[in-house]
């Protein structure tokens, strides 16, 4: 298969960025995206040109570090799935493609399509975890309800890749957030500082300078882990409950 | 050459008081001594995040570093299945012995008694901390916790949340970390590759890191250092391993001091997607748990490999009586759940057979249609619905109505940097934990043990046994980063990069990288015989000569360069290539993971050689040029028996 691609070339956070126009040829449809941009960084490297920065990890759709906008579309054009799992048999020969960074005043641009998301780890350093002593009690002490613990596995499945923020017109980072809030405080183990944390992780979220949600649904619809925005309702719920026992 | 290095320090007494006896004889270091002590610790998977987060919480100053953008991105995230753990919640006669006896024996008896026996007595405890961190593991309808089976065991004592075990587990030690950062005990520095330990009269007093966004070349200090980078499986450049994952931390520490253990023990994994061609840069694991269910086969007629291989039939159309359930037929005892190295070669004799599947004839069937007949598709979606996911979003091919492909990969390493029994390497104040160490699995690993020991060295183990170097350093100043050992290593990193940088030659790293697959994957893979070893070491010299003059790095070492990053860590895998091919060439028996083909049962299973290799091979390094020596260290077995392996009855 053959592409055009479009590339957000950007030196580094300060430098201003701009598209560069790549061809590639030869490309087998059960190549993944990211191996395609492979060949093609060789291709640049061969010819005296700088490789396109993208990051990229485990390559099956688990770590949450691959984050590409390809033809208007985080994670690009096939549901449920983040870039590396993305193949070029999604698209047709001959395609002209789109690929930018993330685009969020939280997430600045470290260079081409590399961006930094420590705002996240920051939001789940202010209260995104149970704190725990040295030794637990046994682990099947108390029954958890079957549908409690799925919900909260359901939650707890966001890698953390900032796809619901690069698909919120806002910029929002509410399903993020509520993904980790709901996985807590759906379990008894959550309950003693869900207030506390509920408070704390929207604080912080809005310290960083991310968006308002506007209910739009778009964070879900590009979620690569299918996260509901039924826990956004969640968080609000937590919230609200915490600011009244104040 | 001095054996005095290589003592393992077991406790003395019966096996199973050793580390009750160890910890009631160690010293401990008083509160207000651990708020002057420094750590650091390299690498944030499951190992380094748990270490990380304990180590503070216990009050000492931890100082974190991770090559990815957050410490959340660390391999063990991608692991499927489970952990082990001797709870007995089934009562179906788990024990701790058990657990210990499974894992020496699934590692062909080539691991330590001393450090299985504690790993499995701290592994019921891992469960209760991390059910007490939230981790949401799955529950049966009562609400109690649900188990499952896993390779080279007859109970079940797997616990998993569903196929992303690895992700929850890491979510939650990464969470405790938190804490601890929120707390002050811990800072993170992301984005920080190590490039050199550094050495302050013989003792590890800090870390020389390249800030991989900047490229400045940075210095850290500490009281103690702490490897957690993983193993060396991507020097294959094909495997499961992510992308980031490589050997260069403990290459690095081997060139310091710190003996490299067993490196020809790799484990290769039975159940990965197979490979689709020369554009592919890495393979996706499918969990060893869809063991539990799925069934493994291939045709018994070669008319109908023809007819598959030619797209002719479909593999749902065979009908049952022509279907070869191999391992079934081979290991009725243990069936589709024998041990990962068991099941690799018995594909890989089939495939070699002919009888292979896929274009390629590399590829063999694991099917779910009995489990759905059985079970219904809501259970099976339910219990692997998301690697069912994942395989059709790679293969294009839907699992719940054809067999899945699969073909062994490269996927985790037993071998690793030589740590005693309080996991301290052969450099005083160095230690090395999780997959970073070779102490635990022997010549295999079983399923679902990774994550239980990268979780019991960091929350059980290293929290105790650190503290029997540190109360001797409570005296000890802050390491002052201007020292001249600091000035010497960082400058010869950045020579280093400066003379890869200066070869401007036509080769960018992956096509070198890729020459080095195929000389490890051919010669020191599946099975390794003298001759392949030797034409391999003489191939790796030559590739290392072809990389220093003909390598082709792009930009410069100031800014976020990813060539450079490869070209560092491919200088590093050469050096482990070599240590796996001398390692493999000298180990002229099987065991386990490490299949020599002169060293074979009429049957074609292992043949281990108790009398001669009954040893840890740790490899002391020499120079750059030089052959590293070799030191052993002699197994002892006081509890278990030696057995031939057997999963046949």
């Amino acid at each position: 298969m053959k592409f055009t691609l479009k590339v957000w070339r950007q030196k580094n956070a300060k430098a201003k960025g701009r598209f560069e126009t790549y061809r590639i040829d030869g490309i087998s449809p059960d190549t993944s995206f990211l191996e395609m941009l492979d060949i093609l960084n060789n291709n640049l490297i061969r010819e005296g040109k700088e490789p396109i920065a993208f990051d990229h990890d485990c390559r099956e759709g688990i770590c949450g570090i691959c984050s590409l906008y390809i033809n208007g579309r985080p994670h690009g054009p096939d549901d449920e799935i983040t870039t590396c799992q993305l193949h070029c048999r999604k698209f047709k020969d001959g395609d002209v493609i789109t690929v930018e960074p993330w685009r969020s005043a939280a997430f600045p641009v470290v260079k081409d399509l590399v961006v930094d998301r420590n705002a996240f780890d920051k939001i789940l350093q202010a209260g995104g975890f149970i704190s725990t002593t040295g030794i637990a009690p046994d682990a099947n002490l108390i029954q958890i309800p079957k549908a409690d613990a799925e919900e909260a596995m359901d939650a707890s499945a966001c890698i953390g890749c900032g796809a619901c923020v690069a698909a919120c017109k806002n910029g929002s980072a509410m399903l993020f957030v509520a993904a980790r809030v709901s996985a807590l405080a759906k379990l008894p183990q959550g309950r003693p500082e869900a207030a506390r944390r509920a408070k704390a992780m929207v604080a912080k979220m809005d310290e960083l300078g991310f968006g308002a949600c506007s209910n739009t649904g778009a964070c879900e619809a590009e979620c690569p882990k299918g996260v509901s925005i039924a826990h956004i309702a969640r968080l609000n719920r937590e919230f609200l409950l915490a600011k009244i026992q104040d | 050459m001095s054996e005095t290095k290589l003592q393992a320090k077991i406790p003395e007494g019966p096996l199973s008081e050793k580390w009750t006896r160890y910890k009631s004889t160690v010293k401990v270091v008083s509160p207000a001594n651990k708020r002057k002590l420094d750590i650091i610790v390299v690498g944030t998977g499951l190992a380094g995040a748990s270490a990380a987060a304990t180590l503070g919480e216990l009050g000492y100053n931890v100082k974190v570093f991770c090559i990815s953008d957050s410490p959340r991105r660390a391999h063990s995230i991608s692991a499927q299945g489970g952990i082990n753990a001797a709870k007995n919640y089934r009562n179906d006669n788990d024990s701790v012995y058990r657990l210990f006896y499974d894992t020496i024996k699934g590692g062909d008896y080539r691991a330590r008694e001393a450090n299985v026996y504690r790993l499995t007595e701290v592994s019921n405890m891992i469960i209760d901390k991390c059910v007490a961190q939230g981790v949401p593991f799955a529950r049966d309808y009562a609400g109690w916790l649900d188990n499952r089976s896993f390779g080279g065991a007859q109970v079940s004592r797997t616990f998993y949340a569903r196929g992303q075990t690895g992700q929850q587990l890491l979510l939650g030690a990464y969470a405790s970390m938190n804490a601890q950062i929120a707390a002050g005990t811990v800072k993170s520095y992301n984005r920080r590759e190590m490039l050199d330990v550094v050495l302050i009269d013989g003792k590890a007093k800090g870390i020389i890191v390249r800030n991989l966004e900047t490229g400045k070349i940075e210095r850290y200090g500490a009281h103690a250092v702490v490897i957690a980078t993983g193993g060396y499986g991507n020097a294959y450049f094909l495997s499961t391993n992510a992308m980031n994952c490589n050997a260069s931390a403990i290459i690095q520490c081997y060139r310091k001091g710190a003996w490299f253990a067993n490196p020809c023990y790799v484990q290769i994994h039975p159940t990965c997607i197979p490979v689709h061609g020369e554009q592919q840069s890495k393979l996706t694991l499918m969990s060893e748990s869809l063991r539990n269910d799925g069934r493994i086969w291939v045709p018994k007629k070669l008319e109908d490999v023809e007819k598959l291989r030619k797209k002719q039939i479909k593999a749902s159309q065979i009908p049952e009586e022509d279907r070869d359930y191999y391992l079934e037929r081979r290991y009725p005892a243990f069936g589709n759940l024998v041990p990962r190295d068991v099941a690799s070669r018995a594909a890989k004799e089939r495939c070699d057979a002919g009888f292979g599947v896929n274009e390629t004839g590399l590829a063999v069937y694991l099917d779910f249609a009995d489990a759905i007949k059985r079970l219904g598709i809501d259970v099976v979606r339910e219990r692997y619905g998301n690697l069912f996911q994942m395989y059709e979003k790679i293969v294009d091919v839907n699992p719940y109505e054809e067999p899945m492909m699969i073909f062994p990969a490269i996927h985790y390493t037993m071998g690793g940097t030589w740590v005693d029994y309080e996991l301290q390497t052969t450099i005083p104040g160095l230690y090395a934990i999780g997959e970073a160490n070779f102490s635990d699995h022997g010549g295999n690993r079983l399923g679902a043990s990774a994550l239980m020991q990268g979780l019991a060295d960091g929350y059980y183990v290293l929290p105790y046994t650190i503290g029997a170097y540190l109360s001797h350093e409570i005296q000890t100043p802050k390491t002052d980063t201007n020292h001249p050992a600091f000035q010497e290593a960082e400058d010869a990193v950045k020579d280093n990069i400066k003379k890869i940088l200066a070869i401007k030659g036509s080769q960018p790293v992956d096509i070198l990288h890729k020459k080095l697959y195929h000389i490890l994957w051919e010669y020191v893979g599946m099975a390794r015989n003298e001759e392949g070893l030797k034409k391999a070491l003489g191939m790796i010299e030559d590739l290392k000569k072809e990389f220093w003059s003909d390598v082709l790095v792009p930009g410069t070492n100031e800014e976020f360069n990813q060539e450079l990053e490869k070209a560092l860590r491919f200088v590093d895998y050469l050096e482990t290539a070599k240590l796996m091919a001398l390692d493999a060439l000298n180990r002229r028996e099987s065991c386990g993971g490490h299949f020599r083909e002169e060293s074979q049962t009429p049957e074609g299973e292992t043949l281990r050689d108790d009398a001669n290799f009954m040893y840890v091979a740790a490899w002391e390094y020499m120079g750059e040029d030089q052959d590293p020596v070799l030191h052993k260290e002699p197994l002892v077995y006081e509890e278990v028996k030696l057995e031939t392996r057997n999963y046949k009855d």
